[in-house]
């Protein structure tokens, strides 16, 4: 293990973490579905609220221009710590699902019958649906890239579906529900070369490594705040300039407007263009805090925990009886899915929680995955660089406690 | 007895590893789907009415421990019943598991079924217990459709 990393010193900047969950100490293993906040991100939301809290935008008045400057410089700050160079690529959301939601409207007169969007079968829901209600409205074929069985999207049968009618490739940077890292530059290169717009769903890479989205090659990329230890109801659509400026607002009203008439109105240019009414100024505020808290902890040694605990937990939870690991990339994040022979894994997701062993049990917003791979649904622990090898060993005992009742 | 244990009872855990009338059931006269979209677990409740009664019932799916005990227990437990005692059978068993009042269940009237009542303790788990409840109702109802326990 990477002696170096001060454990202690990370857990106790997360209060959550020192919980009890029925008498014992909380194993927070649900980082897939939100990640806990440290106290700087906290206390950047408490310290708008209690210092600077103002509507943005709109007043002459001092606190106004405070909580301005401070929505602006979350953004610029968001946009240095995701590698890209210009802020005004940075569009504030309500986090990933609406990411998605914004690019398929906005792009939706654009595709004509017969026009393919390329998908894979490991998409969240959030990345599928959207393209179904747009397909169903515009005639649009889409594609699904199979996986390899070890939950590897199978390269060879991408890149014959990308052909001279792929308008779109919406893909995930890294599986949640099976923790599986895809090769995205080279998924985007083979896309860019049919012509193709590239969209890529980073809700589940951001929280694991560091990202220089500028280089990946994408037209888009998007993520939520919430899973990257930041807070909910935030999260960010980043576009090339061209591409975003393309694009027609997606909600309006107010702040998103250059001139309002009684019949027609202009619009500014992006991110305000997709920003209409107040946003959630706090919510970028704190986001912010949690990138500047993540630089702070390193994102190389992060990284490297992480995986230690990963290779520490996949060896621990398989070698149990009867436990079969879903998801055998070659590279992965810290996301261990596992079926158990003789427990459904609803079953297991309660035994654990009685030992505070937090997990998600079931589709895990993927159904057509679970489909793909012919499984009801999977138990799944997902890692963050605070948790530790004592929770592995806490989980692997909660595990034996659930054998004791189904074996 | 801690709630865990209240939960996954011998008579529980035993209706999962070997469930009643699983399978399909043919010939039937009614049958509907239950699906749980949390979950994504899926019952199929079949059953038989000859004569003003339910001669069979079985079921097919997939669930947890909880949802496939319960329609094993449930196909036990309506065998031979009318319409009318297959309506209070369902509105008993539901008012065991969701009622607000603590039930007092008796053992000796109610068999296996009094085994679900350790689900009330796990509010998320109530709803693998209730599944193939309503989806038995929605079968024998007017017009069979899927419910959704959502
Ligand atoms: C890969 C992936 N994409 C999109 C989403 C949707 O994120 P949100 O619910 O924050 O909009 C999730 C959340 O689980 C996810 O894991």
């Amino acid at each position: 293990m990477t002696s170096s990393f001060p454990i202690d010193r990370i857990r106790a900047d997360f209060p959550i973490l020192s919980r009890t969950i029925h008498g014992k100490p909380l194993v927070y293993l649900d980082n897939g579905a939100t990640s806990q906040k440290p106290r700087a991100v906290i206390d950047a939301v408490s310290r708008f609220f209690s210092e600077e809290n103002s509507n943005i935008h709109r007043g002459v008045h001092y606190l106004s221009m405070q909580a301005t400057d401070a929505y602006d410089r979350a953004r610029e700050r968001i946009a240095e710590a995701i590698g890209v160079a210009a802020a005004r690529e940075v569009v504030f959301v309500r986090g990933a699902t609406e990411a998605v939601n914004l690019v398929a409207h906005g792009l939706a007169e654009r595709f004509q019958p017969g026009d393919e969007i390329l998908l894979t079968v490991m998409e969240h829901h959030a990345n599928l649906v959207p393209w179904q209600i747009l397909a169903q409205k515009r005639g649009v074929i889409l594609r699904h890239a199979p996986l390899t069985p070890e939950g590897e999207i199978d390269m060879e049968a991408f890149a014959a579906l990308c052909g001279p009618k792929t308008r779109l490739a919406a893909f995930t940077h890294v599986s949640n529900a099976l923790g599986t890292v895809n090769p995205v530059v080279k998924m985007t290169r083979l896309a860019k070369q049919c012509g193709a717009l590239v969209l890529i769903d980073g809700a589940q890479a951001v929280p694991h490594f560091p990202l220089r989205i500028a280089e990946l090659g994408c037209d888009f990329y998007l993520f939520s705040g919430h899973k990257v230890f930041g807070p909910d109801g935030i999260g960010v659509l980043w576009g090339k300039w061209d591409e975003l400026k393309s694009l027609p607002p997606y909600q309006s009203g107010g702040d998103m407007i250059e001139r309002v008439h009684l019949t027609h109105s202009t619009f500014r240019e992006p991110p305000e263009r997709f920003e209409a009414g107040t946003p959630h100024i706090s919510g970028a505020i704190g986001l912010a805090a949690a990138f500047d808290y993540l630089e702070g902890v390193g994102w190389e040694a992060m990284h490297a925990f992480e995986q230690e605990l990963l290779a520490y937990a996949t060896e621990r939870v398989g070698n149990l009886g009867g436990i079969r690991i879903i998801g055998q990339a070659r590279e992965k994040v810290g996301v261990l899915s596992f079926t158990l022979a003789t427990a459904h894994p609803h079953d297991i997701g309660t035994i654990l929680d009685t030992e505070g062993v937090a997990i998600r049990a079931g589709h895990h917003c993927a159904q057509p995955l679970m489909e793909f791979l012919g499984l009801p649904g999977t138990a799944r622990a997902s890692f963050a660089f605070y948790n530790t090898r004592e929770e592995v060993d806490r989980l692997v005992q909660a595990l034996e406690k659930v054998k004791r009742y189904f074996d | 007895m801690d709630d865990l244990s209240d939960l996954y009872q011998d008579i529980i855990l035993g209706h999962n590893k070997r469930p009643h009338h699983y399978g399909e059931l043919n010939p039937h006269t009614h049958e509907a789907e239950g699906y749980n979209p949390l979950c994504g677990d899926r019952l199929c409740i079949q059953v038989r009415e000859k004569d003003g009664s339910l001669e069979a019932a079985g079921f097919t799916g997939e669930g947890c421990a909880i949802s496939k005990a319960s329609a094993s227990i449930m196909t036990d437990a309506v065998k031979g019943l009318d319409r009318e005692g297959v309506a209070k059978k369902i509105g008993e068993v539901l008012e065991l598991l969701t009622g607000r009042e603590e039930p007092v269940v008796d053992l000796m009237e109610q068999g296996d079924i009094a085994a679900l009542a350790g689900v009330r303790k796990f509010p998320p788990r109530v709803k693998c217990a209730t599944l193939a409840w309503h989806t038995l109702a929605a079968a024998l109802s007017e017009e069979p459709r899927s419910v959704s326990t959502e």
